[in-house]
């Protein structure tokens, strides 16, 4: 028992979204839904997290962030995208500016769909997650740097 | 003419270290070929070294300190003398800038030595011109260990000044190394002397050598702020001088270890004056601004005069005054004055972001410290003060000698600019961490004296605890934030492939290891040295018991396991960027800002001066120093 | 009971009771917030996720500061059940703490260079008090030995009432508790990003934890101290000044460091300073 399923933190990211679905995960955390009973904590800081949240699709500037910020998290690590916007690019899929979700740039474990996401899924989704990660952990799955598509 | 006494290999061997500085330094000034001089000042500091290190075994059967007559009419004469000249001097210094105070000053002190001389001159009896006590070779060992280290390093350090940094100042260096060893000779005059004349001639040499090595950029700024060391030493020698014609008043002599033996009540006058003069030679507030001004002096200046010894003769002076005005109410205003000293200078040394400031301020408020131990007075606080005055001597001379390293290296003083250090300067920038941690840090040697510091001030006098446990705080704050500077390392950069050259190298080195051993040590230098003085001096001592040792040794033992740790590091650890918000750009260093822009990151420590100001600070403490000296002054007499 | 058993004892007895102590930490803190907040555990399987993680750095030294961390802080702590020097104590403390703050500056980006200036500016707030407590206590018994302190037959807290309040106040501060949580934060608050501790993580992330799990027994060792001569009443009021300190971490935003150390700095001067005033007035009569 590595304890990596009962203490995951979060790094949250927006991406492009409208905010619809960042809303509904800080509701989880909330007293109504309160993930903190799994142990879930928010932390800003990519070095301390475990599950990638990202909410909207993605678009030039989130692009480098992601991928900047998906590297700066150690192993193991999962990607859980919120919304159908970071899932597939949601109804802005065929902008000019929109490479579509987020699975375009990073490898996603678990997707959340919805418009906004309902907290009980995104919590359905994170346990989902926290049982990838036990796997990725029991497999020692080695880190690969993802380098930045370089799209002007 | 009063017959010499034989001349004991110990009477021999302090003669010779008062005068061969003295002598060499006076030929200096007119030895211009510079690798003739490398020999001389390689070869002198080295005979000096030796001649202090041979002081420890000559003196070491010396259980009580022991004095020299050398009563010769010719000696005196010769004293007299010089002091003229010097006074005369002054005097000219002080009427060709026009500067009022400079001249009256000395003209009062003229005057009264002068009375003194025509009536008493004749039947002053003196049985003991010189004398060596423990603490006597404690200091003899601090400036021909340093001193000699310090000069070493000028070498090198000066060939660079002129060639290379400074190339605006006249080179005099004949000058300038003629001073370094006349002052060294002085100062073991000063340290020896137990004629309170001879000791007041060193003192005044002293002055004078400070007076000219600050002045020698020969700017507006350093010749102003020359004149302005100057007037304040003058004030301190004004009232030693005092000092000695109240003492001939009360006791019919002019020894200091006499004084020292008087009863309290007798001799508090003198005593009182003694300390003042020992507060302005040690800048203590409200005379501190000189040392500030003295910084613009060359480097090995800054950290012989200003830093190691001759501030440390004011402490000195204060240390031995101790056992007459403890438990006095001039002690109380001594500790009053020591203790806000050590306080200001604290908080006003983090306002500072030059880093021969912030070591200014440390210093003064390190000196403070000892003479608020001085004023206390009992054994246990003379034990500390006498710890605190080696330790600090040994790790701030090690301070100011890389950052004058670091000055050459990229011509600046600011601590913002020293940033990454450890990768540009690695061996300066470990020496200063030594150094640093020398200052502050537990198990080092600063902190077992501020230890001691505690422990003597909770028995004696509880309530000047508030300036220690505040004043400790601040330097705390300080020193960590410069050491972060040092160890951070925000740019891509190289080493520099040649640091130091070879004379500043040997300085560094033989400092850096200095600092270890005497921490290191720091129980055998208590034991042999300081406890046997205040053993001396009051009957009992204080010391550190069997297990305090144990645990600092233990602490020391971790702390020296920390740059072991460092071989093999970095396996088993993968290297990311910063966190930058997710915007870095290529690296750590940069990252995409507003509007597009690579922006760098820069990170500026805090200085905090919206919180404390320095001018507010000095002038408030400036204002509660003189009304603590005022106070010591009248009650000395009144009570 | 010998010194060595003690230390054993505190070696393996604190991290448990650390962890248990910041799991109800985080308990309380869920109900005040009408939550029903994480199990007592949940630091335990913090740590040990931690440990388990990959470990990244910025500098590749900069982790080796923080085992130094740990040891002193351990060192501290066991010094101080030992029984030995309060002042030593103290210093081996702050020796700790600055090899924190050094790590920090080692992993030379913004966040944690400010989380480690915040840190300093929290040290320069409590020290003062905490070695006021030290010379208080040392008035108020004569010696600067915890054991002697502990064998007291006074209680101490009615001869340094003022002293008393004071580390309680600065106790916030050591806690790293709002109001004066200013380097760094455990809850959701983001301001510094996580401050002193961004750059770290896994393993060294986890010793960070553990070090604060013994730096919070020591501390509520020394709340007992205050008591000592009355075993019970002294375990119950440092279980009590925890919860208080949780209560005061909730019902108060952060403040600004000018702030803290202001009010730090005044309160030790008023009660810390006053209290020993007194005492020293009294004992010269």
């Amino acid at each position: 028992m590595s304890g990596i399923s009962k203490s995951p933190w979060i790094l949250h990211y927006d991406a492009s979204s409208c905010n619809g679905c960042d809303i509904e995960v800080l509701a989880c955390l909330t007293p109504v839904f309160d993930v903190e009973r799994l142990g879930v904590i928010n932390t800003g800081n990519p070095k301390h997290a475990d599950i990638f949240l990202v909410t909207g699709a993605v678009n030039e500037q989130s692009r480098k962030v992601i991928v900047n910020l998906y590297n700066q998290m150690p192993e193991p690590k999962v990607v859980v995208a919120v919304g159908i916007c970071a899932s597939t690019g949601g109804i802005f899929r065929e902008c000019y500016n929109i490479s579509g979700g987020v699975d375009s740039i990073i490898p996603v474990d678990v997707y959340v769909p919805g418009c906004a996401a309902r907290p009980e899924a995104i919590i359905d989704g994170v346990v989902q997650a926290l049982g990838v990660l036990e796997k990725k952990r029991a497999a020692q799955i080695p880190s690969n740097t993802i380098s930045a598509t370089a799209s002007t | 003419m009063t017959a010499c006494n034989p001349m004991t290999p110990l009477t021999l061997l302090i003669l010779s270290l008062i005068m061969v500085p003295l002598a060499t330094g006076l030929g200096l000034a007119f030895l211009r070929i510079d690798a003739l001089r490398k020999v001389v000042v390689v070869g002198v500091t080295l005979a000096v070294c030796a001649g202090t290190i041979a002081l420890v075994a000559v003196s070491a059967p010396l259980d009580l300190g022991g004095g020299m007559s050398l009563n010769n009419h010719w000696i005196n004469m010769a004293i007299l003398g010089a002091e003229v000249t010097m006074s005369l001097y002054i005097i000219y210094v002080g009427l060709r800038a026009k500067h009022a105070m400079i001249v009256l000053l000395t003209l009062a002190q003229m005057g009264l030595m002068g009375w003194f001389e025509f009536t008493a001159g004749a039947h002053v009896e003196v049985t003991q011109n010189l004398f060596v006590d423990k603490l006597s070779v404690i200091m003899a060992l601090i400036n021909g260990l340093v001193g000699g280290g310090i000069c070493i390093y000028a070498l090198g350090y000066m060939r660079e000044y002129h060639e290379v940094a400074h190339r605006e100042v006249r080179d005099r260096r004949p000058l300038f190394f003629a001073l370094l060893f006349v002052f060294l000779g002085a100062m073991f005059g000063l340290i020896f002397a137990n004629n309170l004349m001879w000791l007041f001639l060193f003192w005044e040499i002293t002055t004078l050598c400070s007076f000219l090595l600050i002045g020698y950029t020969q700017t507006d700024e350093a010749l102003r702020n020359a004149r302005r060391a100057l007037v304040m030493n003058l004030a301190g020698g004004l009232a030693f001088a005092m000092a000695i014609v109240w003492c001939y008043r009360q006791t019919h002599g002019i020894e200091l270890q006499a004084l020292i033996g008087s009863k309290q009540a007798l001799v508090l006058v003198p005593a009182a004056l003694l300390c003042f003069a020992g507060i302005t030679k040690s800048a203590q507030l409200p005379f501190s601004s000189w040392l500030l001004g003295a910084m613009v002096a060359p480097t090995p200046v800054s950290a012989l005069l200003h830093s190691s010894t001759m501030v440390k003769a004011g402490v000195y002076l204060v240390l031995r005054m101790a056992p007459v005005i403890t438990g006095t109410k001039v002690g109380t205003m001594v500790a009053l004055v020591g203790g806000i000293t050590f306080l200001v200078g604290s908080l006003a040394a983090i306002t500072a972001s030059e880093a021969k400031r912030v070591l200014a301020w440390s210093t003064i408020a390190n000196l403070g410290l000892i003479v608020l131990c001085g004023g206390i007075g009992t054994y246990e606080a003379l034990w500390a003060g006498v710890l605190l005055i080696i330790f600090h001597a040994v790790a701030k001379c090690l301070l100011f000698l890389c950052v004058g390293v670091v000055d050459h290296k990229m011509h600046t003083r600011s601590i913002e600019e020293m940033s990454g250090l450890i990768r540009r300067l690695p061996r300066v920038a470990v020496m200063m961490l030594i150094g640093m941690a020398g200052m502050f840090l537990a198990p080092f040697g600063m902190l077992i004296s501020k230890w001691a510091v505690l422990k003597a001030v909770v028995d004696a006098a509880p309530l000047l605890s508030v300036f220690i446990v505040f004043g400790s705080a601040a330097t705390l704050f300080f020193w960590v934030k410069w050491m972060g500077k040092l160890v951070e390392v925000t740019a891509a950069g190289d080493t520099d492939k040649k640091e130091f050259g070879l004379s500043e190298g040997v300085a560094l080195y033989s400092l850096g290891v200095a600092t270890f051993l005497t921490c290191l040590l720091f129980p055998l230098i208590s034991s042999q040295f300081v406890e046997p003085y205040v053993m001396d001096v009051y009957g009992q001592t204080a010391s550190l018991s069997k297990d305090n040792i144990l645990i600092m040794t233990i602490m020391m033992a971790l702390v020296m396991l920390f740059p072991l740790s460092f071989i093999g590091y970095g396996r088993g650890v993968k290297v990311v960027d910063a966190y930058l918000g997710g915007a870095n750009v290529g690296g750590s260093v940069r990252f995409l800002g507003s509007a597009n822009a690579v922006e760098e990151v820069t990170m500026h420590n805090y200085y905090l001066r919206g919180f404390f100001s320095e001018t507010w600070l000095s002038r408030w403490g400036g204002i509660g120093g003189s009304v603590f000296l005022a106070i010591m002054l009248l009650v000395s007499y009144f009570l | 009971m010998s010194i060595w058993i003690r230390v054993i004892i505190y070696l393996v007895a604190a991290p448990v009771v650390g962890c248990l102590l910041s799991g109800w930490d985080r308990r309380i803190t869920a109900r005040m917030q009408a939550r029903q907040g994480p199990p007592i555990l949940q630091p335990l399987y913090d740590v040990m996720k931690l440990w388990g993680k990959e470990n990244l750095v910025v500098r590749r030294s900069q982790n080796l500061y923080i085992w130094f961390f740990l040891v002193l802080v351990i060192f501290t702590g066991g010094l101080f059940f030992a029984g030995a020097d309060l002042l030593l104590v103290i210093f081996a403390l702050t020796l700790g703490a600055i090899f924190f703050v050094l790590g920090a500056y080692k992993a030379s980006s913004p966040y944690s260079f400010i989380g480690a200036e915040r840190e300093l500016i929290q040290i320069m707030a409590y020290e003062p008090m905490v070695l006021l407590t030290a010379i208080g206590m040392y008035i108020a018994t004569r010696s600067f030995s915890v054991e002697a302190i502990a064998g007291h037959s006074k209680l101490l807290v009615l001869t340094l009432p003022g002293v008393f309040l004071g580390f309680l106040y600065t106790l916030e501060i050591k806690f790293r508790k709002s109001p004066f949580d200013l380097s760094s934060s455990h809850h959701a608050h983001q301001e510094l990003v996580r401050g002193i501790t961004t750059e770290f993580s896994g393993r060294t992330l986890a010793l960070i934890e553990i070090a604060h799990w013994y730096e919070t027994v020591f501390l509520l060792g020394w709340v007992y101290l205050f008591f000592a001569s009355l075993p019970m009443l002294g375990v119950a009021v440092s279980l009590f000044v925890f919860v208080f300190v949780i209560l005061v971490d909730n019902v108060f935003a952060r403040l600004k460091w000018q702030t803290a150390v202001r009010s730090a700095w005044l309160v030790t001067a008023v009660l810390g300073f006053g209290n020993i005033l007194i005492l020293s007035l009294l004992q010269n009569k």
